[in-house]
């Protein structure tokens, strides 16, 4: 079988020797035009007046457009229709495109973009969620509100309260390669775009709508992205539609690739939020009952946000249970670039919030974070063990529902923590440490144990469909098709295991191909984690109904049933013949089966209605706990990660070396979020880390020094593909660790009576502001 | 500006057209369709566009995306393309990134790849130094890490040695060897083959841009989308790529590279090397020198503050005049030098000896980044008392600066940390530093105070450092 084995990345060779083709490596037809935006300069603003001739006079300008060249300016938003392509005579963020460059170079259309005299009258700018809320400046009416039991009741009886604000900064994907779009003009005015985008149908949605042609009429094309992470959710429509609509009217191909700092500047980013809390926990440090107010900085179009601040809502409880739980959401609309999907979706944001919140009780009442974590926990479900052991000790719980209803079916993380303290010697080291730093004046360290529960699946529940295309040539290679997109991850490799796996074959008989929506139409974007769990079962189906075709043709001829076919290690038995699968795919051509299969799966058992809060939006859970320790500099604030031992629930992996690469990434870019990697506005609005001179990812030395990565020997209790659980996002989560862990080396540096309170990111700024904190320097 | 010639991956290729700012990446992807080396960053700080550049040094990995074509005068480039055997084996750093998933998204793998396999070369396996330069997204480095140690032990392919073989023939026999230019009514490109030859062309030609490294100038053309013409590139002007030492002091010529530099500094002055270390990436400091480090009068600058607590002396020419003055006194205010126009920094000297030196910096990054405060220290203790003091400091000031009024505070005083915290206050009439993207003013002062008692602490021993953590 080719699954469950850890083999390499399809196009791995391709990409070590540079062959690999991303869309800027396109060869393209002589005569293609490259495209530039002009930007606004301020962050709100009405255009008084706009000056274009000196970009018009650039050598190598074709074409400038602006908004007034347009009947109806193409929409760029995902959904809400408030993207209009080129400003409409409004600018609502430092950034925004106004006017567009067609010019023989890239580098013509840059300089030429530069040279638009644009002027503004100025209106005050709302940068803050606070600005925000005075305002009342927000999607939807007003905040959304999710109530179970009565939170307010069970905190007046709690034994104490915990109670406070925290902050975290947005996160830029810094994607390595930067957005990009080709749009080929084609006969009869269709138009054939390859786009960097993780989302190949809403590209080829937008474009038709853009050039008012039917979405049969538009053809769009992806065979890998540089990084995703989110970022090309939404963020390359504006790229696709300048591209086909420059292209439309020059008749010419059109190329886009925004320059990095264009490109930071332009895109949205991860929600930044401010997290309000109040907690009533027991003597032990159960939460009786909660109260989050969520401020979700949404920036100055809804795109993706309503949705991410419900993510935000539904991971508000991670891994424990709160009997009582009220969660206030607003998304709030302010003059900055656009937040957008990252990663996790605004689960990390609900994740972080609730393990300070954790970590902070256990300081409190002076406890163990992991005993108070444990104590919290929602039930071990017997079935979701390995083996299926007996059920662990009772925890005391009747109910095991989250706040929006869904019965926990899967919760495997009292058995995950126990292990994990075992690998990574938790206790042990938790003490080694305070002897440490009872020795050492300058610096301490810190550790942290910290769980994650993720919700698997799209929350809008019509995204979780995926659709597949199959050829069996006569030669009996393979074709495979299918609606996701490659952005690293490994999806075609696996998905290519998958189909292997049906046919009994190697999997190197799989021809991969490019995402194409001329051949699996309507998609959902590659997101939410869903990559491998929707696409691998369109492709299984897919593949089955020919197996099945191939199977009736040979059993008829051998007089045995179907039932009797057996397709292995790249043979076909019958009746006691043993043909090749060739030899199988030539009789069955010759034969007249069809040996072309579509192949549609969708996510079974899930409802959701999201005004009230209640269903189940989640077909499963992923699960992870990760252990990190880190030392720091008590005079800088200077910090690092020393080791890191992570224990991960990808359910029956489907390709472990590929899935622990996920883990690994997802952990380094969760802390990189958590600790180096600050976005700084301006008063003005301006965005002043746009390139990573100044916006810091985690580099090569910054990864852990000691780096253990194990899977769980779990399966799915669903029946996912093959028994195999998503992975795409949970592991980000697992960076909360190092966060945690920078805190606790900052509460060694005090007596005890003062929490951390780490915002983050947790610069070395910001770590040693706490340390002045806890030691009363303030 | 004559003729340029160079190898790319073993091929001679001669350009006489070429605009001299145009980057070698643009010319790979546009002109050459070698799209393997990619552009993503567009500013030398994501090393997707690394690109393999052999002299007679031996092989360097460099930032195509900030490399002009004049650079590349006489030097054999190797791009990944340039890398598999010629039946088409893979190297073996390639092959281990396939056998250890250390290609995800595989943008940045090219970049990784060639800084992997010049480092391979030279038989190079400090791989977080290496790959300092590099940025991935997706892996979280483990396992491009484990390919590395993987391939440590493979031997260097045969074709890998062929640039070495070919450039000592091919310089010699078929590089056109660029004639100076002097004169001419509108000089857009110069490359002089001597520190006389650039005196006098500068002279006359005191508008121009002199090119070093390109590190800071490529992105005036790249970020900034300037036309710097004239220009003069000083990678032909060998006789300032010395370093001497001449009884108790040390030379480096001006376009001595940060990382030769580096290599001089391990033995003689340790925490010199180590703040020169985490100075940006390797492929920066194969290219950047000290001279243009000096030159560009950045407010951090990183080697000017260890350099002014090391007392060291710049020489300046301009025609045939020379002058030498106090490093720290060459810093008039932001970006402004005491350099007159057609004057050059042509050496900088410094003792070879400091036994006290400590250099500190301090950013939100520790590998390849801009430092927030860089401080550096170097206090002479003689029983017990200060008799001397030099403490410089960059990312304080619109300059790299000493703190004179701290200094004062400690010279005459035990050397205890009493004396440390009494001079503490002083830093606030040295000092008033700005809040940026980097640091707030209140952090920078604070720290600033702070090194000064890591300074004391670091002096009596005990660890102060976090990278010196082991788990």
């Amino acid at each position: 079988m080719s699954v469950n084995k850890p083999i390499p990345h399809d196009t791995a060779a391709l990409q070590v020797t540079g062959e690999a083709r991303y869309v800027d490596d396109i060869p393209t037809p002589r005569g293609t035009l490259h495209l530039a935006f002009g930007l606004s300069t301020v962050a709100h603003g009405e255009i008084a007046g706009m000056d274009l001739s000196a970009v018009r006079a650039t050598p190598g300008v074709m074409m400038v457009l602006t908004a007034a060249d347009f009947d109806a300016v193409p929409d760029c938003s995902p959904a809400a229709g408030d993207e209009p392509l080129l400003s409409t005579g409004t600018v609502h963020f430092v950034g925004q495109p106004i006017f567009l460059v067609i010019a023989e170079s890239h580098l013509a259309a840059r300089k030429a973009a530069r040279l638009g005299r644009i002027d503004y009258r100025e209106l005050p700018a709302i940068l803050t969620v606070e600005e925000a809320l005075a305002a009342n400046s927000r999607f939807e009416a007003g905040p959304i509100v999710w109530t179970k039991g009565d939170p307010a009741a069970a905190i007046r009886g709690a034994a104490q309260i915990v109670e406070g604000s925290f902050r975290m900064g947005g996160q830029e994907h810094f994607y390595l390669e930067g957005q990009a779009a080709l749009a080929l003009p084609q006969e009869g005015g269709e138009m054939t775009v390859h786009s960097s985008t993780q989302h190949p149908t809403e590209i080829q949605h937008k474009v038709a709508h853009a050039l008012h042609l039917p979405m049969s009429a538009v053809k769009v094309e992806v065979r890998r992205m540089g990084g995703g992470f989110g970022g090309k959710e939404s963020q390359g429509n504006w790229l696709a539609i300048a591209c086909a609509v420059a292209a439309a009217r020059t008749g010419r191909p059109c190329k886009m690739r925004y320059d990095r700092d264009d490109d930071m500047v332009i895109t949205g980013k991860r929600h930044d939020f401010r997290m309000d809390y109040r907690v009533g926990v027991d003597a032990e440090g159960r939460i009786l009952g909660a109260e989050f107010v969520q401020l979700c900085r949404a920036g100055w179009s809804q795109d993706l946000s309503l949705a991410i601040a419900d993510r935000a809502m539904l991971h508000a409880e991670n891994a424990y249970f709160i009997p009582h739980v009220r969660i206030e959401s607003h998304r709030l609309k302010t003059n900055t670039t656009s937040a957008t999907a990252y990663r996790g979706f605004g689960g990390p944001q609900g994740v972080v919030t609730i393990e300070r919140v954790i970590d902070e009780i256990a300081f409190r009442l002076g406890r163990d974070p992991v005993e108070v974590r444990r104590a919290n926990y929602y039930a071990d479900c017997a079935a979701a063990l390995p083996g299926a052991p007996p059920a662990s000790p009772p925890t005391g719980k009747v109910a095991q529902t989250t706040p929006y209803g869904q019965e926990i079916e899967d919760f495997i993380l009292h058995a995950m923590t126990a292990e994990l303290e075992k690998t990574s010697g938790y206790k042990a080291r938790r003490a080694a440490i305070a002897e440490w730093n009872a020795a050492s004046p300058l610096l301490k360290r810190g550790i942290a144990l910290t769980p994650v529960k993720f919700g698997i699946s799209f929350t809008l529940t019509h995204l979780n469909q995926a659709g597949a295309l199959v050829h069996v040539y006569q030669d009996g290679s393979i074709r495979m098709n299918h609606g996701g997109t490659e952005m690293g991850q490994g999806l075609f490799r696996k998905v290519a295991q998958v189909a292997a796996a049906a046919f009994g074959v190697d999997v190197g008989l799989v021809k991969i191909t490019a995402t194409d929506t001329s051949k699996v139409p309507n998609t959902s974007a590659t997101a939410a984690s869903s990559g491998s769990d929707l696409n691998g079962m369109a492709v299984k189906v897919a593949c089955d109904t020919i197996r099945q075709r191939m199977a009736d043709f040979l059993a008829e001829r051998h007089q045995v049933t179907p039932e009797e076919v057996f397709f292995e290690e790249g043979r076909v038995f019958v009746g006691g013949a043993d043909y090749s699968f060739e030899q199988v795919a030539k009789l069955c051509y010759e034969g007249r089966v069809s040996l072309s299969a579509t192949g549609f799966y969708k996510t079974p058992k899930i409802t959701w209605d999201r005004v009230r809060g209640t269903g189940r939006p989640f077909y499963y859970f992923a699960y992870g706990a990760a252990v990190t320790e880190v030392v720091i500099d008590t005079l800088t604030g200077e910090n690092r990660i020393l080791r890191t031992d992570i224990l991960h629930d990808a359910g029956t992996s489907l390709n472990p070396a590929l899935d622990r690469g996920q883990i690994e990434g997802g952990y380094v870019q969760g802390a990189g979020w958590l600790t180096t990697e600050e976005l700084v506005w301006d008063a003005k609005g301006r965005l002043m880390t746009h390139a990573p001179s100044t916006y810091k990812i985690p580099a090569c030395s910054d990864r852990p020094r000691v780096f253990n990565v194990d899977l769980w020997p779990g399966r799915n209790v669903e029946e996912t593909i093959y028994r195999s659980k998503a992975v795409g996002e949970p592991p980000f989560m697992l960076g909360v660790s190092a966060f945690l862990a920078l805190s606790d080396a900052v509460a060694a540096c005090g007596d005890g009576t003062i929490y951390p309170a780490l915002d983050a990111p947790a610069t070395a700024e910001r770590v040693l502001a706490a340390v002045q904190r806890v030691r009363g320097d303030v | 500006m004559a003729e340029i010639a160079f190898l790319l991956n073993g091929t001679p290729v001669h350009l006489s057209e070429a605009p001299p700012t145009r980057t070698l990446l643009d010319w790979l992807r546009e002109e050459r369709g070698l799209t393997g080396t990619k552009e993503g960053c567009n500013e030398g700080d994501c090393g997707a566009c690394t690109v393999m550049v052999t002299d007679a040094e031996g092989p360097k990995a460099l930032n195509a995306c900030i490399l002009f074509l004049p650079q590349l005068h006489g030097k054999a480039v190797r791009t990944v393309e340039g890398l598999t055997g010629p039946d088409g084996t893979l190297h073996p750093v390639q092959q281990a990134m396939v056998d250890h998933h250390g290609s995800q998204c595989g943008f940045c793998t090219p970049g990784f790849v060639v800084s992997m396999a010049a480092a391979h070369a030279e038989g190079r396996t400090d791989h977080d130094d290496v790959l300092a330069g590099n940025l991935c997204r997706c892996t979280g480095y483990a396992p491009i890490i484990r390919a590395a140690e993987a391939a440590a032990s493979e031997p260097v392919p045969d074709w890998m040695q062929a640039d070495r073989q070919a450039l000592s023939t091919f310089t010699l026999a078929q590089i056109s060897r660029g004639e100076p230019q002097a004169g001419g009514s509108a000089p857009r490109a110069f490359r002089p083959n001597s520190s006389d030859e650039l005196a006098d062309w500068y002279a006359a030609h005191p508008e121009a841009t002199l090119i070093a490294g390109a590190t800071d100038v490529g992105l005036w053309v790249t970020k900034q989308l300037r036309d710097l013409a004239p220009v003069a590139f000083l990678n032909g002007v060998t006789d300032l790529q010395h370093i001497e030492q001449r009884g108790e002091t040390v030379g480096v010529g001006a376009c001595v590279t940060i990382e030769a530099l580096r290599a001089a500094m391990v033995e003689m002055h340790p925490s010199f090397a180590e703040l020169l270390r985490r100075y940006a990436s390797l492929q920066v400091r194969n290219a950047a020198t000290i001279g243009g480090n000096i030159a560009n009068g950045s407010p951090i600058g990183d080697s000017p503050p260890a350099l002014i607590a090391l007392g060291a002396t710049l020489h300046l020419r301009r025609g045939d005049e020379t002058r030498a003055i106090p490093l720290e006194d060459f810093f008039l205010d932001y970006r402004k030098q005491d350099r007159r126009p057609g004057e050059f920094v042509a050496a900088v000297t410094f003792p070879d000896k400091a036994p006290a030196l400590r250099c500190y910096k301090l950013s939100k990054r520790f590998d390849q980044d801009i430092s927030a405060v860089c401080g550096c220290f170097n206090v002479m203790v003689e029983a017990g008392i200060v008799t001397a003091a030099r403490i410089a400091f960059g990312g304080m000031a619109g300059i790299p600066k000493r703190a004179k009024v701290v200094e004062a505070a400690l010279i005459g005083q035990q050397w205890t940390e009493a004396t440390v915290t009494a001079a503490l206050p002083a830093f606030a009439e040295d000092f008033a530093p700005l809040t940026d993207m980097r640091a707030s003013s209140a952090y920078r002062m604070a720290t600033a105070r702070n090194m000064l008692v890591r300074y004391f602490h670091d002096l009596a021993g005990t660890p102060v450092q976090v990278l010196e953590v082991q788990p």
